[in-house]
């Protein structure tokens, strides 16, 4: 009976696949659609402006608007998919369908449930970061091998904001505040982590918070592998911090799931 | 179904019941939810092939014992062994043995029934192939098979409440947890329910059950609790609870809703106890009739009057002075 602790885990990603089963077409379609809306509405129009502005293609390294851009959504939509998936669907486990308090019923313990959420997580990010890389690989500025290492780089930029909201998440009794935290949480990473310019037009302080979270580690590295010029051991560091950050969330969330689930 | 080391001891060697190692053993055991006492230090002994009740009013603190027993709740204070293992270090072997019906059905209603199982049955590492062979077993055995491939989304209360049976069933469960198992539903399926635990009793399963139906548990337990306010308060089986603590009959009168304690005074005498509601007298007693012709022949001529056996009903209102369902 689980000699394999480990497995535990695996149980509950088990479960999770079989309900992405019945929405996965939904899913892949939006995986592709939405960074191509975003390249075309952004990328496209805005390049044009940036690349033949005063300062020419020097302005972002000598990079065009548009590969500057594009290589940023492989982390953010990772990061935006994973934030929905987080909330409501986790909240559903403790509250609607009660799916974990029937996971914990059998010898699966109430961390397999946050590290099985965690490797369903992983997926969706995955599938997320996957579509972005497919339409990227569609235009000559952005195809690269180091498109394919981006991936996990979008999936660990997902986790880590998917597994502090799921720690979140099993500290509350309803869903009132969720639409919020992705306001406040996710909306703002995206305009100030690093997408759209470089975080040294911030003023000093943004720049500094924009600094320590996530997602401007997760974007710096997936345009360095993508687009090139970033040294190695910068590159280490923000694999780094996005790990810690995993790692952080993954504990928290053991423990919020626990004390929910065993009171 | 059951672990042979526990039961062929029973047939075998001939042995009391009580010598038999317990399933369940509980001293002083206490739940605590902040200062809110649930459970007030109860005392349980439950041995293999045993049906044992919780009864008990909303509150009482049926499901906490239940979640302590299943290990997913620790124990606040006094000691609890399941199958003599303790639930705070090996709470991942001792659910590995046992089944669980949740007292709110936990199932995955977008998924078939025949999914739920599979999925269910893989939490407790049973191979996909074993799995497959043991839920269209289970499917079978709650008589659901037309149901097999139906969201269960799409199925009444008491056939969700079966699919609950039937995955706690998946692992061959030494123990099965029921709380209340029939509440919400509708007579019909009560019944149904009730035949399938007591088949499953009848193959030698040891069955927890809580409830706050009379009926259900003098139906379905050999021997049961009486919970109230987290303390048990009487302890038997459901006929040895009642012989011990009332009369055999209850003549019940109504004079009119307010006016039934007025009419003590003219009824002193009559039957061995009475006990006032507001809408009806209970009068207890060996012999209902006879105390029904006592009260004709003292001129005495309630709106109506009717006499019935006791039960347990009878003897949570003798021991708490309120009903179970308030
Ligand atoms: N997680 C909890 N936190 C605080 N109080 C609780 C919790 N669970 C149960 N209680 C309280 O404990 C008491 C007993 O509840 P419960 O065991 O569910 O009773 P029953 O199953 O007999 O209706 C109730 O007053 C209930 O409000
Ligand atoms: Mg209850």
């Amino acid at each position: 009976m689980h000699t394999i602790a480990s497995l535990g885990p695996v149980r509950v990603y088990n479960r999770e696949w079989t309900y992405f089963r019945l929405v996965w077409r939904t899913a892949v379609f939006g995986s592709v659609i939405q960074p191509l809306m975003y390249l075309m509405g952004i990328g496209l129009g805005i390049g044009e402006l940036v690349d033949g502005g005063p300062a020419g293609p020097d302005a972002l390294g000598g990079v065009s608007y548009f590969a500057f851009y594009a290589t940023a959504l492989i982390a953010t939509t990772p990061m935006f998919v994973l934030g929905q998936e987080s909330l409501w669907p986790t909240m559903d486990g403790f509250t609607w369908s009660r799916a974990h308090q029937a996971m914990i019923a059998t010898p699966l313990s109430s961390r397999d449930v946050a590290l099985g959420k965690g490797l369903y997580f992983g997926l969706r990010g995955l599938v997320a970061g996957a579509g972005v890389v497919l339409v990227l690989a569609c235009f000559a500025e952005t195809r690269s091998w180091g498109l394919i290492a981006a991936i996990p780089v979008g999936v660990l930029t997902g986790l880590s904001y998917a597994m502090a909201f799921a720690a979140w998440v099993a500290t509350r009794d309803t869903d009132n505040s969720f639409s919020a935290l992705l306001r406040i949480g996710i909306i703002p990473m995206f305009l100030f982590g690093g997408a759209f310019y470089p975080v040294d037009q911030l003023p000093p302080v943004l720049e500094a918070i924009a600094r320590v979270t996530p997602i401007w580690h997760g974007i710096e590295l997936c345009r360095g592998l993508v687009l090139g010029g970033l040294d190695p051991a910068t590159g280490l560091l923000h694999l780094l911090v996005l790990l810690a950050f995993v790692t952080a969330g993954s504990i928290a969330a053991s423990i919020t799931f626990d004390r929910r689930l065993r009171p | 179904m059951l672990e042979s080391g526990y039961v062929a001891c029973r047939g075998l060697c001939d042995t009391p019941v009580m010598d038999v190692r317990p399933v369940i053993m509980a001293r002083s055991l206490v739940k605590r939810f902040g200062d809110f006492t649930a459970v007030n230090g109860i005392d349980v002994e439950i041995v293999p092939g045993e049906a044992f009740g919780f009864l008990g009013p909303n509150g009482a603190g049926k499901t906490s014992t239940m979640r302590m027993i299943g290990c997913v709740s620790p124990v606040t204070d006094g000691d609890l062994r399941i199958f003599d293992l303790d639930p705070s270090t090996d709470g991942r072997e001792i659910r590995g043995r046992m089944g669980v019906v949740p007292q709110l059905d936990q199932l995955d209603t977008e998924l078939t029934v025949a999914e739920n199982l599979l999925i269910y049955g893989r939490y407790f590492d049973i191979s996909r192939r074993d799995c497959r062979a043991k839920a269209d077993e289970l499917i079978e055995f709650v008589q659901l098979a037309e149901k097999r491939d139906s969201k269960v989304d799409s199925l009444s209360g008491g056939q969700k409440r079966r699919v609950s049976i039937a995955r706690s069933l998946i692992n061959d469960p030494e123990l099965l947890l029921l709380d209340e198992p029939t509440t919400g539903l509708d007579p019909q399926a009560r019944h149904v329910l009730w035949d399938r635990l007591y088949q499953l009793k009848e193959r030698g399963a040891t069955q927890v059950i809580t409830t706050h139906f009379m009926d259900e548990a003098e139906q379905l337990c050999d021997r049961l609790v009486v919970m109230d306010g987290g303390e048990i308060v009487a302890e038997g089986s459901p006929q040895g609870l009642i012989t011990e603590h009332i009369r055999r009959e209850v003549l019940e009168v109504r004079f009119g809703y307010g006016r039934n304690e007025q009419q003590l005074p003219a009824l002193d005498g009559v039957g061995s106890r009475i006990e006032v509601l507001p809408d009806r007298l209970l009068i207890y007693d060996d012999d209902g009739d006879a105390a029904l012709s006592e009260l004709h022949r003292r001129e005495i001529v309630p709106e109506s009057a009717l006499v019935r056996r006791s039960s347990l009903e009878d003897v949570f209102l003798k021991l708490t002075g309120r009903t179970l369902i308030e």
